[in-house]
C-alpha cells in the first residue's frame, strides 16, 4: 500500500523549546501482546483493533514515522478515545498510553483541518473560554438564568431539545450553583484542632460555577482534620481538558501561571478533589522540555499535588465521626485509579466511616463515560457506557454511589436519574463531611 | 504474499453477508489487522467482523465462490503468528461473537461463542464455585477460539490439563462453508475423536463457531508458595526432585535471576532481586489435602538448598505472586525495545543441563537470555532482549532463538510447548518430523481442507524449491515479543 504522506512533519520541540513528540521508545514498549485489549472500554463495545489501545498506539506510530497520514480515519479513531488509561494499568510493559494520546492530539490539533463548526467550537471553548475565570463564571450566570427561569422547563416541554439531539445532554447539564466559589482573592480556612499541615487547595475552573457545594467540603474536611487551607487568589484552570483535547500551547500557559502561584510558599501539599485535575497537575513536566527552568519547577511541583483521598488517607483521619448506616459502592475514576494509581485510598476513607458498609461493583475499574467533555463530543458512546455503569451499580444494591471527581458525578447523577436506579451520587469527601459534621 | 485487491463486487456481497459496517477494505484499516502477538507479519485484504455462526458460513461459501483465502482470529495474543493473512485474502475477527450462549451449573459445562474472553468465562461462573480451568498468561485478553485454535496450556496445565482436555464439543465450519457439530456431552464420545483433531489446529481445519467447555469446580483450598534458591540449578534439581518423589503440584513456574530482577523493577511483588531463582508453587484440593501437599512440597524444597520458601497469607498475597509471573514477558519490553519469546519443550529430567547451554548460546551470541516458564512440564520460554535498530541484531537474536529450538530437539523436547508453529516456526518442523509425518499431517489437512483456503502458509514449510524463505518483516514497530 502507497501511504500518502502529505502532511509536513511536525518540529520536534514547540516554540520555547518543549518536547512535543513521542521518543521511539515510548512506541517501542508496546509489545503488541494485546493484554490491554479487553481492559478497553471502546474496545469492548466495537471489537476492533483501530479502537484499541494496541491499535492506536500502531496508529500513532505509523503517524509519527510519516508512514500514515493524519486523516479523518486516524482522527476518529483518536478522537474515540476516552483517555482513561485502563490500559496503562493493564499493560506489563509500562506503556504510557496516556502521554502518547496527548502528544497525538497536539499534532492532530496543529495539522489536521476539521470541518469549520467543529473547529470554531473547539477554538472558542478551548481557547478564548475555559482559561478565563471571569468567562467562566459569566457562562455560568448565563447557564443559571436559564435553567432558573423556567427557560428550561420551557424548551423540555417543547421538546427543543429532543428536536436538536440534544435531549441526553439535558440531563448532563450541571445544575449551576447560586453562590460560585470565588477564587478572585486569596483564602485562608483556619485549622479546627491540632495543626496537622498547611496545604493549598486548587479550585478547578468548572468546579467553581456548579460544584461549590463540593469545594466547601473538601476545605471543611482537611479543617476537621488539622489542616490550614490556603486557597490561593488568582489561579487558573489546571489545562487538563486542553492537554486531552491537544491546546498544549494554552495548557502551558496555565500551567506557567499556576505554578507562579503554588510555588510561592512551601506548602505541605497542594490538595484536589478532582482526579482529572491531579493527573494534569501531576504531570505539568510532560508540558515542559526537560532542561527547561519550567520543568525544574513542574517537578517540584508535581511532587506537592495529591488527591484529596490520597493525601487525607497518609495523613490519618482525626476527626470524629458519627455513624452512617448505609450500603456504598465505589466507582474509580480513571484518572484516580489509572492516571495516579490510587486505589486504596478511597476504599480505606470510605470503609472508615462508621457504620458504611461497601460493596464492590463489578467493572469499578471501567470509565463511566463521562471521560472530560467525552460525554459532550461523543455523547452516544458515552451514554452506552454509562448504560452499563449503572447495571453494574444497580446490581450492588447500594443507596449511595461513591466517586472521585466531579465529572464523574455529574455523569453518574445522569446516569442514576435516567437508569431510575434511585442512588445517590457523592464524592468520597461528602460522605467524609456528612459523617464529621453537623452539616450546616 | 500475493496481494490480491479484491473486486468491489465481491465486497458488496460481503457486505450483504455481514452488514455495510461490518467490512473494512481500506489500507488503512487493513493495517490495524497485520500484527498479532508475535514477531511476524502479514496484511489482509479485507477484515470481516460476523455476529453469527450463519454468518461465517456464509462468509465460507464467500470465500470458495471467489478463491479468496480465508483466517480467522481471536484476540491476536497468538505468538506464532496463527492469526496472520500470511497470504492475503479475508480475515475473519470473532470479537463480536463473544457471547456465553448459555451455563449448565449442574452438569459443569458452558456453551460459548469463540469470541468470549478466556478470563470472563471464568468470571461468570465463578459465583457458583466454577472456573474454565486451562489459564494461559494471557487469559485476561485472549479467546476460547484462539484457545482451541493452538491448545492452549498455561501454569496450571500441569495439574488441570491442557485445552483439549477441557472441550466436550465443538460446532466447526468447514472450509467449504459446511456447519458441522463435533464431540458430544459424554466425556469419552464414541467415535473418531473429531473434537482432539480439531482443537490444536491453528485455525487450518476449520473456522470454529461454538464451543462446549467443561467447567472445573474450585478447589475448596489453595496454597501459593514461593521457594527462593541460590542458583537455578537448585530450582531445577527440585522440579525434577519432585517428579521422582512423584509429587504434582497444580502449578510450577520458574523464573531465573535475570528475569526476577526485571520483573520485581517493575511490578513490586517482593520479589528477592539477589536470588537466582525462583519456584511459584500451588497446590490445591480439600483443606487437608492442600496442607499435606504443601509440606511435601516445603519439605522437597529445603532438601535442595531452597533459600527460603514463603507461603501466600491470603488471596491478595497469592495475587501479587501471579500477577510477578503473568506480567513477566511484558515486563521484558521495559528493559529493552525489543524482545523475542521462545517456546520450546525439553524433557524436564533434562532442565539444569538444558538451561545451562540455554545461557552458553546466549553468550556466544552476545545476549542475555532470560528464562520464565513452565517448570513443571518443561515448557521453556527463554526470553531474549534487543535493539532491533543495530543492524543485524534482529537476524542475530533470530539465530540465537533457533540455535535454542535445535537445542531443545537434540534433547528428545519439541520445538513449540503451547504457542503454536504458526508461521514463526513452519520451517523448523522438518527438525522435528520427517518426511512421511509431514506428508501424513498434509494428507489429513487436505482432506479437510483441500483448497487451501483456510489460513494458507502456516504449521507446514512454504515454498519448499520455489525459494521463498521467511524472514520476518522489520516494518512498523514490529517487535520480537510475548
Ligand atoms: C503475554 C502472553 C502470554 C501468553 N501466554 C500463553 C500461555 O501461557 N499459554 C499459551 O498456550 N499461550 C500463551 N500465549 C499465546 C496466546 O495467548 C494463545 O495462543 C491464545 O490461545 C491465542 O488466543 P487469541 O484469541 O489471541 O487467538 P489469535 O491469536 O487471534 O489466533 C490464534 C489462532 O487461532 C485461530 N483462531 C482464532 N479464533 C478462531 C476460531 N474461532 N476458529 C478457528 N480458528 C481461530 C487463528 O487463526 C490463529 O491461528 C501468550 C500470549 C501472550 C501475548
Ligand atoms: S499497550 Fe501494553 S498491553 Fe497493550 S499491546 Fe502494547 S504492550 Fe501489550
Ligand atoms: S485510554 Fe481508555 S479508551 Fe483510550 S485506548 Fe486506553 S483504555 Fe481504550
Amino acid at each position: 500500500m502507497a501511504t500518502e504522506t502529505t502532511q509536513t512533519r511536525a518540529p520536534e520541540t514547540d516554540e520555547a523549546g518543549q518536547v512535543d513528540r513521542p521518543d521511539y521508545r515510548d512506541f517501542a514498549r508496546c509489545v503488541h501482546c494485546g493484554l490491554c485489549l479487553n481492559h478497553c472500554p471502546t474496545y469492548k463495545l466495537w471489537g476492533r483493533e483501530a479502537d484499541s489501545p494496541r491499535g492506536r498506539i500502531r496508529q500513532m506510530f505509523l503517524v509519527d514515522r510519516g508512514e500514515m497520514p493524519i486523516d479523518a480515519t486516524f482522527v476518529t479513531h483518536i478522537d474515540r478515545c476516552l483517555d482513561c488509561r485502563a490500559c496503562e494499568t493493564a499493560c506489563p510493559s509500562g506503556v504510557e498510553y496516556g502521554k502518547l494520546v496527548e502528544l497525538a492530539r497536539g499534532r492532530i490539533e496543529q495539522e489536521y483541518q476539521r470541518p469549520a463548526a467543529t473547529r470554531l467550537a473547539r477554538e472558542v471553548f478551548y481557547r478564548r473560554l475555559l482559561p478565563f475565570p471571569g468567562r467562566m463564571a459569566a457562562l455560568g450566570r448565563l447557564l443559571r438564568f436559564y435553567q432558573r427561569s423556567g427557560l428550561e422547563r420551557l424548551a423540555a416541554e417543547l421538546g427543543l431539545l429532543k428536536l436538536l439531539g440534544l435531549a441526553a445532554r439535558a440531563e448532563l447539564m450541571p445544575p449551576i450553583d447560586s453562590k460560585f466559589f470565588s477564587t478572585s482573592e486569596t483564602q485562608t480556612f483556619p485549622v479546627r484542632g491540632e495543626r496537622r499541615a498547611r496545604v493549598a487547595f486548587f479550585a478547578g475552573c468548572i468546579a467553581r460555577v456548579t460544584f461549590t457545594a463540593l469545594s466547601e467540603a473538601t476545605i471543611r474536611v482537611l479543617q476537621a482534620n488539622g489542616c490550614e487551607v490556603v486557597v490561593p487568589g488568582g489561579q487558573w484552570c489546571c489545562g487538563a481538558l486542553e492537554v486531552h483535547a491537544g491546546y498544549r500551547d494554552v495548557a502551558r500557559e496555565m500551567a506557567r501561571r499556576n505554578l507562579d502561584l503554588f510555588l510561592r510558599e512551601d506548602f505541605d501539599a497542594i490538595i484536589t478533589n478532582a482526579a482529572g485535575c491531579g493527573s494534569t497537575l501531576k504531570e505539568y513536566a510532560l508540558l515542559f522540555g526537560p532542561g527547561t527552568p519550567e520543568h525544574e519547577r513542574a517537578e517540584t511541583f508535581d511532587s506537592r499535588v495529591k488527591d484529596v483521598t490520597e493525601f487525607l488517607d497518609e495523613l490519618g483521619l482525626v476527626a470524629p465521626m458519627r455513624p452512617l448506616a448505609l450500603r456504598v459502592t465505589y466507582q474509580d475514576s480513571c484518572h484516580l485509579l489509572h492516571g495516579q494509581k490510587v486505589r486504596e485510598a478511597p476504599r480505606r476513607l470510605i470503609a472508615a466511616v462508621p457504620g458504611v458498609e461497601l460493596a464492590e461493583m463489578a467493572f469499578s475499574d471501567q470509565c463511566c463515560g463521562s471521560a472530560g467533555v467525552y460525554n459532550v463530543t461523543q455523547t452516544e458512546t458515552s451514554m452506552e457506557l454509562l448504560r452499563k455503569k449503572m447495571d453494574c451499580a444497580r446490581a450492588t444494591d447500594a443507596r449511595v454511589i461513591v466517586t472521585a471527581n466531579p465529572g464523574c458525578l455529574l455523569q453518574l447523577r445522569a446516569g442514576a436519574k435516567m437508569a431510575a436506579t434511585r442512588q445517590d451520587v457523592m464524592h468520597v469527601v461528602e460522605l467524609l463531611d456528612r459523617a464529621m459534621g453537623d452539616p450546616g | 504474499m500475493a496481494h490480491r485487491r479484491i473486486n468491489p463486487d465481491a465486497i458488496a456481497e460481503l457486505e450483504r453477508i455481514v452488514g455495510r459496517d461490518q467490512v473494512l477494505a481500506s489500507g488503512e484499516e487493513l493495517r490495524m489487522y497485520e500484527y498479532d502477538g508475535s514477531v511476524e507479519t502479514g496484511r489482509p485484504d479485507c477484515v470481516v467482523f460476523p455476529s453469527d455462526k450463519g454468518q461465517v458460513a456464509g462468509i465460507a461459501r464467500w470465500s470458495n465462490r471467489h478463491g479468496v483465502p480465508m483466517v480467522g482470529r481471536g484476540a491476536g495474543t497468538g505468538l506464532s503468528g496463527g492469526a496472520l493473512a500470511r497470504e492475503g485474502g479475508v480475515q475473519v475477527v470473532f470479537s463480536r461473537m463473544n457471547r456465553i450462549l448459555s451455563v449448565d451449573y449442574e452438569n459443569q459445562r458452558a456453551v460459548v461463542e469463540p469470541g468470549v474472553v478466556n478470563m470472563d468465562l471464568s468470571r461468570a461462573v465463578a459465583h457458583a464455585g466454577l472456573h474454565y480451568a486451562p489459564d494461559p498468561s494471557s487469559q485476561k485478553a485472549c479467546t476460547i477460539g484462539g484457545n482451541v485454535s493452538e491448545n492452549a496450556g498455561g501454569p496450571h496445565t500441569l495439574r488441570y490439563g491442557v485445552t483439549t482436555n477441557h472441550i466436550l464439543a465443538l460446532e466447526v465450519v468447514l472450509p467449504d462453508g459446511e456447519m458441522v457439530r463435533i464431540g458430544g456431552d459424554a466425556v469419552d464420545p464414541t467415535g473418531c475423536d473429531l473434537v482432539g483433531l480439531f482443537v490444536g489446529s491453528e485455525g487450518t481445519l476449520g473456522l470454529v463457531v461454538e464451543i462446549t467447555a467443561k467447567l472445573t469446580r474450585l478447589p475448596e483450598s489453595i496454597k501459593t508458595m514461593l521457594a527462593v534458591f541460590n542458583t537455578p540449578d537448585d530450582a531445577t534439581e527440585t522440579v525434577a526432585a519432585f517428579t521422582a518423589r512423584g509429587v504434582t503440584p497444580a502449578a510450577c513456574e520458574m523464573m531465573d535471576g535475570w528475569t526476577i530482577r526485571v520483573v520485581e523493577s517493575w511490578i513490586h511483588a517482593g520479589l528477592p532481586a539477589d536470588a537466582g531463582a525462583l519456584l511459584l508453587l500451588e497446590v490445591d484440593g480439600t483443606r487437608e489435602e492442600a496442607e499435606e501437599q504443601a509440606a511435601r512440597v516445603i519439605d522437597i524444597c529445603n532438601a535442595n538448598h531452597a533459600r527460603e520458601v514463603r507461603t501466600a497469607k491470603d488471596e491478595r498475597e497469592r495475587e501479587t505472586l501471579w500477577k510477578a509471573r503473568k506480567n513477566a514477558f511484558g515486563a521484558a519490553g521495559r528493559v529493552a525495545p525489543d524482545c523475542y519469546v521462545q517456546d520450546g519443550v525439553i524433557p524436564r529430567t533434562r532442565l539444569p543441563e538444558a538451561l545451562r547451554r540455554i545461557a552458553e548460546i546466549g553468550r556466544r551470541h552476545g545476549f542475555e537470555v532470560g528464562n520464565i516458564f513452565h517448570a513443571g512440564d518443561g515448557n521453556l520460554h527463554p526470553m531474549l532482549c534487543f535493539d532491533g535498530r543495530q543492524p543485524g541484531e534482529t537476524e542475530r537474536a533470530i539465530a540465537t532463538a533457533d540455535e535454542i529450538i535445535t537445542l531443545c530437539i537434540e534433547m528428545g523436547g519439541s520445538i513449540t510447548g503451547e504457542h503454536g508453529v504458526g508461521m514463526e516456526k513452519d520451517r523448523l518442523m522438518p527438525l522435528l518430523f520427517s518426511e512421511a509425518d509431514l506428508e501424513l499431517m498434509k494428507r489429513v489437512r487436505n482432506a479437510i481442507n483441500p483448497l487451501g483456503l483456510l489460513n494458507p502458509g502456516k504449521i507446514f514449510p512454504v515454498g519448499k524449491g520455489c525459494g521463498e524463505i521467511h524472514t520476518p518483516a522489520a516494518v512498523g514497530g514490529d517487535k520480537r515479543t510475548a
